[in-house]
């Protein structure tokens, strides 16, 4: 496990949402937390270069813009990289894992309107030569809490 | 409705702010866009509902939360909500959400375990099973492996 400063688990569990909107967020946070807004860049950059953060940014919710859907596939595992690294070269996707069942390969797909969604999964079918399951959301339930992460050393 | 400026916001701040002083003005700037214009577009797009939260977004693994297991649940539609909220009480779900049944995967619930280990994602699974009384419901566990990509979504507008 790697070390964290008191600072960074702060950061890490705090912030995960409601980030401030205003014109300097960081020397606000820096303000809450007592120490100088260099101590939280520094400590958010150090997250950032040790992978601990993917990044400081936006969740938007599915299908509020354009279309989106989960889509997955069944490949055999001597095929799965090769598969992998075709679909990653769409923009239309965002999320792509590897899942230990038969039906292994799970990602996301956001487009800007059905028929570009349903093009790119037609081309995925094409180049790969297997079928692609469609799950579209129906209903996402809200958590309102961030994740609590559980950052002591066990 | 939203623009095309909005469209563009929504792509950079998915894609993530920068760690810098004035985050906001650096982003303004890639897009043709003032300090305080995007700073009042994303407060905008908050209130419609367009962000769902905005913050630190976590690698999981890197912190020590190395399975993660989907789970898919074949439950009678008029109780999917009922279980769906019963699942939410418990911290280690992390997401819910529901789907379309298909012929070759007749499952319609799904949710998310971030757990440290896969033990512990199966005890806190059995615990789900009991609390949420899923003894007698079809699933599917399905821990990952391996993360091929994972980023913010472009957005684009016509």
């Amino acid at each position: 496990m790697l070390k964290l400063s008191d600072l960074q688990k702060k950061l890490l569990n705090d912030f995960q949402r409601n980030f401030p909107l205003t014109p300097k967020p960081y020397a606000d946070i820096a303000k809450q937390l007592g120490v100088s807004e260099n101590d939280v860049l520094d400590a958010l950059n150090e997250l950032d270069e040790k992978h601990c953060i993917s990044r400081i940014g936006a969740i938007i919710p599915p299908n509020q813009i354009g279309v989106s859907t989960l889509a997955a596939m069944s490949v055999p595992e001597n095929e799965i990289e090769r598969v992998a690294a075709q679909i990653n070269q769409y923009t239309e996707v965002n999320h792509n894992y590897e899942r230990e069942h038969e039906v292994n390969l799970w990602f996301v797909l956001i487009a800007q309107n059905a028929a570009h969604l349903d093009n790119v999964i037609t081309s995925i079918e094409t180049e790969s030569g297997y079928p692609v399951l469609r799950f579209p959301l129906i209903k996402e339930f809200f958590i309102d809490l961030s994740f609590h992460l559980d950052l002591t050393n066990d | 409705m939203i623009d095309h400026k909005d469209a563009l916001l929504l792509t950079q701040i998915a894609k993530g702010l920068p760690i810098c002083s004035h985050p906001y003005a650096v982003i303004g700037e890639r897009i043709g866009l003032s300090e305080s214009e995007v700073i009042k577009r994303i407060t905008h797009l908050q209130k419609m509902g367009m962000i769902k939260r905005l913050g630190i977004i976590v690698k999981h693994a890197t912190l020590g939360y190395r399975a993660n297991a989907m789970i898919v649940w074949r439950i009678p539609e008029a109780d999917i909500d009922f279980v769906a909220q019963e699942m939410l009480k418990l911290s280690f779900v992390t997401l819910c959400y529901q789907r379309p049944m298909r012929p070759e995967w007749p499952y319609n619930l799904y949710c998310m375990i971030h757990g440290k280990n896969k033990t512990k994602v199966n005890a806190q699974l059995a615990q789900l099973i009991e609390d949420c009384n899923l003894r007698e419901v079809e699933k599917q566990i399905l821990f990952s492996s391996r993360c091929f990509k994972q980023r913010g979504a472009v957005y684009t507008t016509t």
